[in-house]
C-alpha cells in the first residue's frame, strides 16, 4: 500500500518536474516558467525563490495579490484597504493580447476608469524584469534572459550584410 | 452723362457679383471640413517607453514582405548613420516602411528613441495633393493608397508634412510611392493591431480607438507627473493624426516640428482652391455678359449715329 503511494507520488513528482511549470516549496513555487507567448524567443525559467531572497517584498511584483498592500498614489485611493486576491500570477490579469478586438471592447464598456490603460503581459514582465535589473544592475540584454529561436533569427535577420560592391572597384580598378 | 452712369452700373454689378460669389464659396468652405471618423483606430507611442530595440522594424519587414535588410534588424549601429552632413537621421523609405531612430535630448541624460511612420492624418495632405486620387482614409483610420493608380508624380512626398512617403526608385519602369498603411489589409481591417504594435516588448505602442487613446494620453500625463511634458503630439497637430506622441522631453528635441499648426495642410491652400470652380465657373459667363452688353451699347451708339446721319445722308441721296 504505501509502496503504491509511493510510486503514485513518485509518477507525480516527476511529471510536474518534467513539465519544467513549477516544483512547489510550500505553496510557493520554486521556478516559474514565462512560456506562453515563445515564438521568436525561448521563455523564460524565472527562478522564483531566488528572486524571492533579493526581494524585499512580495508586492515589489505582486502588487495587490501578496505581501504588504500596495503603497502606490494611484492605486490607493481606491485600494488602500483591499484584501490580497486570489490571482497571483501576471498572466491570471494581463492579457497576452491587449489588442484584440475583443479586449478592446470589453475594456471600453469598463466601468473601472483607472484600469483603461492596463498593460499586457508581455510589457509587464520586461517592465519588471528589466526595470528591476537596470536598478539592480542585473542582466539586460535579450538573451541573457531568453534566447532567440533560429525563427527569431530569421525574423531579425541575423545572417543580413550590407551587399558587397568591391567588385565594381576591382572591376574598375578604382581606388 | 449716359457714360457716368453705365460705369456706375458696371462697378456695381461685378461687385455685387463678387460678394454673393465669395460669401458663397466661404459658406462651402466651412462646412467642408473633416476632424476624422469618429470610430477610427489609431496608436499612441510613448517614447518612455521605447528602448530601441527595433523589433517593430522586423515585424514591419516580415508583415509587408519587403525586401531583407542591410543590416540585421537587431544591430544598433544604424542609430549612429546620417545623410546630409549629418543633419538627417533615418527615413522611411520604399524598403522600410518605419525606422526607429535615437535621440539625445539636451534635457535629459538617457537617449530617447522614436519610432518613425505614416502618422495617418484624420485629414491627409498627401490625399488632398494626389490628382488621380489613389489615396484613401478609411473608416478604420489608415491611410492607403493604390499604386495601380499612382502615376509617380511625387506630390504627396512634398506635401506631406512628416516627409513620410517615400518612392521606389530602383523600379526603372514601374516607379511607385511607398509608405506604411496601417497594415490596413492583412490587420487593420479585421481587427487586428499593426504588426509593430503587436511585437512591440515594451508595449510603446498602444492601439485601440483614437478618442480612447486619448484618454488614456491625458491620464497617464496626469497620473505620472513630471514623466511627460504636457502634450499628445497628433491630438490637435495639423488637423490631428491617427498615431499619436507622449514624450518626456520637448518635441523639439525628439525631430518633431514643435509648431506644426492645428490646421490640415489642406487648409492652406482650400480659400485658393475654392476659387478654382468660381473662376472657372463665373468668369466666362460674367464677361461673356459685359463683352455682349459693351457690344450691345456699341450697337446702339453706331445705330444712333447712323440715325443721326441718315437724314443728310437720305438728303444726299435724294
Amino acid at each position: 500500500m504505501n509502496a503504491k503511494l509511493f510510486g503514485v507520488t513518485l509518477i507525480m513528482a516527476v511529471s510536474i518536474l518534467a513539465t519544467g511549470s513549477l516544483s512547489l516549496a510550500g505553496d510557493m513555487p520554486e521556478q516559474v516558467s514565462l512560456d506562453t507567448m515563445v515564438k521568436y524567443f525561448s521563455g523564460v525559467k524565472f527562478d522564483h525563490a531566488m528572486h524571492t531572497e533579493l526581494g524585499e517584498d512580495c508586492s515589489r511584483c505582486h502588487h495587490h495579490t501578496t505581501g504588504t498592500g500596495t503603497t502606490d498614489s494611484r492605486c490607493v485611493s481606491c485600494h488602500a484597504d483591499s484584501d490580497g486576491v486570489a490571482n497571483v500570477a501576471c498572466r491570471d490579469c494581463h492579457v497576452v493580447d491587449p489588442f484584440s478586438a475583443e479586449h478592446l471592447n470589453q475594456k471600453a464598456l469598463s466601468r473601472y476608469q483607472f484600469h483603461i490603460d492596463k498593460p499586457g503581459l508581455k510589457a509587464v514582465y520586461h517592465w519588471n524584469c528589466v526595470g528591476c535589473h537596470e536598478t539592480m544592475s542585473g542582466p539586460t540584454g535579450c538573451q541573457t534572459c531568453h534566447t532567440r529561436t533560429p525563427d527569431g533569427d530569421a525574423f531579425f535577420h541575423a545572417d543580413a550584410s550590407p551587399v558587397d560592391t568591391n567588385w565594381v572597384k576591382q572591376l574598375f580598378d578604382l581606388k | 452723362m449716359s457714360g457716368i452712369s453705365r460705369r456706375r452700373f458696371l462697378a456695381a454689378s461685378v461687385a455685387g457679383c463678387a460678394a454673393t460669389t465669395l460669401a458663397g464659396t466661404k459658406k462651402a468652405l466651412a462646412s467642408g471640413s473633416f476632424s476624422g471618423y469618429p470610430e477610427g483606430m489609431g496608436v499612441l507611442v510613448d517614447l518612455t517607453r521605447c528602448v530601441g530595440c527595433r523589433s517593430c522594424e522586423a515585424a514591419c519587414n516580415k508583415e509587408q514582405q519587403l525586401p531583407a535588410p542591410e543590416l540585421p534588424f537587431d544591430d544598433k549601429s544604424v542609430f549612429d548613420q546620417t545623410f546630409h552632413d549629418g543633419k538627417q537621421l533615418r527615413r522611411p523609405d520604399e524598403n522600410a516602411y518605419t525606422v526607429v531612430n535615437r535621440y539625445q535630448p539636451a534635457s535629459s541624460d538617457q537617449p530617447v528613441y522614436r519610432k518613425v511612420q505614416c502618422n495617418h492624418c484624420s485629414e491627409p495632405a498627401c490625399l488632398t495633393s494626389c490628382f488621380v486620387n489613389a489615396y484613401t482614409k478609411t473608416k478604420e483610420g489608415a491611410v492607403i493608397y493604390n499604386s495601380k493608380v499612382c502615376v509617380g508624380c511625387r506630390n504627396c512626398m512634398i506635401a506631406c508634412p512628416f516627409h513620410i512617403p517615400g518612392y521606389s526608385y530602383s523600379s526603372a519602369f514601374d516607379p511607385v510611392v511607398k509608405k506604411c498603411i496601417f497594415c490596413h489589409e492583412t490587420r487593420l481591417k479585421n481587427g487586428l493591431p499593426p504588426a509593430c504594435v503587436e511585437i512591440c516588448p515594451q508595449e510603446a505602442l498602444t492601439f485601440g480607438k483614437r478618442k480612447e487613446l486619448l484618454k488614456i494620453g491625458n491620464n497617464r500625463i496626469q497620473t505620472h507627473p513630471g514623466r511627460y511634458v504636457n502634450r499628445i503630439y497628433g491630438e490637435k497637430e495639423l488637423g490631428g493624426t491617427s498615431w499619436m506622441y507622449l514624450s518626456p522631453v520637448p518635441f523639439s528635441e525628439v525631430g518633431f516640428d514643435p509648431n506644426p499648426g492645428n490646421d490640415p495642410i489642406i487648409n492652406q491652400v482650400k480659400d485658393f482652391l475654392g476659387t478654382v470652380p468660381m473662376v472657372l465657373a463665373i468668369w466666362p459667363a460674367m464677361f461673356a455678359g459685359f463683352h455682349l452688353l459693351a457690344k450691345k451699347h456699341d450697337g446702339h451708339e453706331g445705330h444712333d449715329q447712323t440715325a443721326d446721319k441718315t437724314p443728310g445722308d437720305e438728303g444726299d441721296e435724294q
